[in-house]
């Protein structure tokens, strides 16, 4: 808690880079939750490659498993840069904190 | 900012005592422009120039005093007060004291430290030689014979010098001392391992310790001449053991006093240091302030008859209350009881050209000024710009997530404004962002507009309101094909999305193609409005300066011929648009028979017509062919007019009108001016406008262009890389994502802000410059730059960074 990782601009850095990263991966999470048309082609959707045709049943379950495991994971990005902003905003306070004092 | 200000030409006379404090007071509103009234006088010859040099050598003084600070110094407090010559006499001996004084300090530490430099050499002497007495066991019968006497020379024993001199001079001293003894002497060395600081210049020199036996007393002058000439410092080196002890001893205490004397020394420097760190900035500002001053008050000239000062200046005609007011405050502040007169001057020199902007113009005014300063009471383009600007840049760049972070940005620094103005920093690129934060922001809004329009949201589009088109196909269908079509007579329902593109558009095959037509046919539009209203502007200024003849010489046959063609363009755009459908009842007017809008132009234009299919009609409306044959000629008959028209008219008066000498009319053309000259210039002025109607008008298709260029680079940035993070899978995926996620906004600002937002806003400030501004711009006029304190002190900080060695102008 008390050493200084990275100094004024890289704190910075990180600082807008995980704001940005938060709110725009909860954002696309929540797209996927709500299964969003414009996301479909994002999806890891697996090509019929098993040689058996697939039907509209097994094509729509893929769908929606790749919907909620997208949404899963644009979430768990979002918490790891809500981490990454605790961080710098920790490390931007303490090398301003540490700049005004001198 | 309609069109720049009216300026009037002043002449002051001023008492000589009440000119500094009227001075001081236009600098610090910084409204009037001051003319060189001598300016054939030498610079040593003028009036002040006892006070100018007086003042650069407070300002050098000054300077000299602020480099021997440790840190830069506090900015200066604002001085309210005006200070009168007594206080500068004061502050100027106070300076001089000032000066001295951290002179005579570092005076003293110098001595001190060469004193100091002085006994370490002898304390690195002493223990070194010790080893050459001690060691040297078949030379022990030199240091049993010389113990007895002092170095100054022994009969018939050895004698020796013992001394310091510099390393790299070691060989050539050893060499020299060789041949003036011929090899008579003894030369025993050591060098000193840490190098020593010489206490004048700071550096580090390597010394080495020497001692030099010989025999006799001439080699001795010869020894010692030689140390003098190669600088070496000679030492009184006792010779017995016990004498050398002694000598240590004392010597160690007298360098630790010395240490301590000089730490104090070093103290007592920077508590002085201090103290006048906290009011320098004040005392520079207020010292640059007089001498700028006094280089103006230079600039009048003296009236010896009625002893008081004249000066010419230019002033808008809104600031004379304040000049006014600046002249009667330096009356009554001076107690003089003659008051000073401000006298307009009628003249028919043109005065400057001056813009009153505020901060959030300003940047406005500087992109047009770039271009060329306006003529005097021009019509001001920088006003349609603060709107134009943005707009044309956001139809090039149009995304809604990267105006977003273009708005967030400028607003950041927007807010904080008034902390980072205080930073004055080198760094260009800073300065030139901070500089145009109001423009980012605004670029940033209407981006955010244009991506709304555009549907495009870092390549996804939203789908707010619900598309417009449906599934028509079973699920057997879709099954079997990979790519179907959607007939929109079918598939559409009829009622458009009602802003902006349907969403159903990202997952088209044909969506470049279609946008293509659709960005191509906004851009020329756009293009045609713009350059109409460029064309339109020169009306204004036809009416301001009194030349209503050039209207119907020039502005008609101009706006004639640009919107018979290629207003008439867009227009049959707007027809295509409207009149033809898939579900329209008349076959005609089917999608499929819907003319190319460009060959039917270029038809036009060649008088030519082509093939049809069978069920549609060669043209889109009744009577189309008349109509087209009779705007072509009404835009060929513009030509002549354009080329002749103001030719004839200008020979037509002169012919009339010669007699009579024309007025202060700001008419371009000379009664001396030959006609043919005239016509030249004409059908230059013709030439370049018919061409660059064409050329212009095709030019605007770089709206197109980027803001495809734009749209793919952000498709391609997402389906290749962020893509790679969103395979799904374990939720190992998402430290994947976290990671390619940095790497995509890292490039999407690095390329799609940066680099596009960069291109975008050179071609819009080229657009305005060329195709906008040609129509009706001349850009001869010259900057008003007045007499400010603000001006000067800001320019004095570029240059003295520029000349850390701060020569005084």
């Amino acid at each position: 808690m008390v050493c200084k990782l990275c100094g004024p601009k890289l704190s910075l850095c990180g600082l807008v880079l995980s704001v940005w990263g938060v709110i725009q991966l909860t954002l696309m999470g929540v797209f996927y939750h709500f299964k969003a048309v414009a996301l479909l082609e994002d999806l890891p959707l697996e090509e019929s490659a098993a040689g058996e045709e697939e039907t509209l049943e097994t094509f729509i379950a893929n769908v929606e498993h790749g919907y909620m495991q997208n949404a899963l994971n644009c979430w768990i990005a979002a918490l790891l840069y809500f981490v990454t902003l605790v961080v710098s905003g920790h490390q931007f306070w303490m090398n301003n904190r540490s700049s005004v004092s001198m | 900012m309609f069109r720049s200000e009216e300026m009037v030409l002043c002449q002051l006379f001023v008492q000589p005592e009440a000119a500094y404090v009227s001075m001081y007071e236009l600098g610090e509103a910084g409204i009037a422009q001051f003319r060189d009234l001598n300016p054939h006088v030498n610079d040593f010859q003028r009036r002040y120039v006892t006070e100018v040099r007086r003042c650069s050598e407070m300002e050098r003084k000054l300077r000299w005093v602020s480099g021997e600070l440790p840190e830069p110094p506090p900015p200066p407090k604002p001085a309210p007060r005006i200070m009168s010559p007594r206080e500068i006499n004061i502050l100027e001996e106070r300076i001089d004291y000032i000066e001295s004084e951290i002179q005579e300090i570092t005076r003293n530490a110098q001595n001190l430290k060469t004193d100091y430099l002085s006994l370490i050499e002898l304390k690195i002497l002493i223990e070194k030689t010790q080893t050459f007495f001690q060691d040297h066991s078949a030379h022990r019968k030199i240091s049993a014979s010389v113990q007895v006497y002092n170095n100054e020379g022994v009969i018939g024993h050895l004698g020796f010098i013992a001394g310091v001199v510099a390393t790299p001079r070691v060989p050539s001293f050893e060499r020299m001392l060789w041949r003036i003894s011929h090899g008579n002497i003894f030369f025993k060395q050591a060098q000193i391992d840490e190098p020593l600081k010489d206490p004048v210049t700071g550096h580090e020199l390597q010394k080495t310790v020497f001692v030099v036996f010989f025999h006799g007393e001439q080699i001795k002058l010869r020894v010692k001449k030689v140390c003098t000439g190669f600088q070496a410092t000679l030492y009184p080196c006792p010779a017995t053991y016990k004498d050398q002890q002694d000598m240590l001893a004392g010597v160690e205490t007298r360098i630790k006093d010395l240490e301590m004397v000089l730490e104090q020394t070093e103290q007592h420097r920077r508590l002085v240091l201090t103290n006048i760190a906290r009011d320098i900035s004040t005392w520079m500002v207020a010292v640059r302030k007089e001498k700028a001053i006094y280089h103006t008050l230079n600039m009048f000239s003296m009236d010896i008859i009625k002893k008081c000062l004249i000066a010419e200046c230019w002033v808008p005609r809104q600031d004379l209350p304040l000049l006014q007011k600046a002249l009667d405050d330096g009356v009554k502040a001076s107690g003089s009881p003659i008051p000073s007169i401000l006298h307009h001057v009628h003249t028919t020199e043109i005065p400057p050209t001056f813009n009153r902007t505020n901060k959030f113009t300003r940047g406005f005014q500087n992109l047009i000024d770039s271009y060329g300063i306006a003529s005097y009471r021009e019509v001001n383009p920088a006003l349609y710009t603060i709107i134009t600007f943005p707009f044309l840049f956001a139809v090039m760049f149009g995304d809604m997530g990267h105006g977003l972070i273009m708005t967030i940005f400028a607003a950041t620094i927007i807010i904080l404004e008034k902390k980072l103005a205080k930073n004055k920093t080198d760094n260009e690129i800073w300065n030139i962002f901070f500089g145009g934060r109001y423009i980012i922001l605004l670029m940033g809004i209407f981006s955010i507009y244009t991506g709304l329009i555009y549907n495009d949201l870092f390549s996804k589009s939203l789908n707010i309101f619900g598309s417009s088109w449906r599934n028509v196909y079973d699920n057997e269908t879709l099954r079997k094909h990979r790519r179907l079509e959607l007939d929109p007579a079918i598939a559409y329902s009829q009622t458009p999305y009602p802003l902006g593109i349907d969403p159903a558009w990202q997952f088209a095959a044909n969506n470049i193609i279609f946008l293509n037509s659709f960005k191509m046919k906004l851009s020329i539009i756009f293009g045609v409005l713009h350059m109409a209203f460029g064309v339109t502007l020169s009306v204004v200024n036809f009416n301001y300066f009194k030349r209503p003849y050039m209207i119907y010489l020039q502005y008609i046959p101009q706006v004639l011929f640009l919107l018979l063609l290629f207003w008439y363009l867009c227009i049959m755009m707007f027809m295509k648009w409207i009149m033809y459908s898939t579900v329209s009842d008349d076959p005609a007017y089917d999608s499929a028979c819907a003319p190319s809008v460009l060959i039917m132009f270029i038809n036009m234009m060649l008088l030519k017509s082509t093939e049809v299919r069978s069920s549609c009609r060669a043209d889109m409306y009744a009577g189309q062919h008349a109509v087209q044959r009779t705007f072509l000629a009404v835009a060929f008959l513009c030509i002549p007019v354009m080329l002749l028209g103001k030719p004839l008219y200008q020979m037509y008066k002169k012919r009339n009108l010669s007699p009579t000498v024309e007025d202060g009319e700001c008419e371009k053309a000379t009664p001396d001016e030959g006609i043919g000259e005239i016509m030249i210039t004409q059908a230059i002025h013709t030439i370049e406008y018919v061409l660059g109607a064409v050329s212009h008008t095709a030019s605007y298709l770089r709206l197109w262009a980027l803001s495809l260029a734009h749209a793919q680079l952000s498709a391609v940035l997402w389906q290749r890389l962020l893509r790679m993070g969103l395979g799904g899978g374990s939720p190992a995926m998402a430290i994947v994502l976290y990671f390619i996620f940095a790497v995509w906004a890292f490039f999407t600002l690095a390329i799609l802000v940066l680099m596009e937002g960069l291109s975008a806003f050179l071609h819009t400030l080229r657009l305005h410059w060329v195709e906008f501004m040609s129509k009706f711009y001349e850009g001869q006029g010259y900057a008003f730059l007045p007499f400010s304190f603000a001006v000067i002190l800001e320019h004095d900080e570029e240059d003295i960074k520029e000349k850390p060695n701060g020569s005084p102008q």
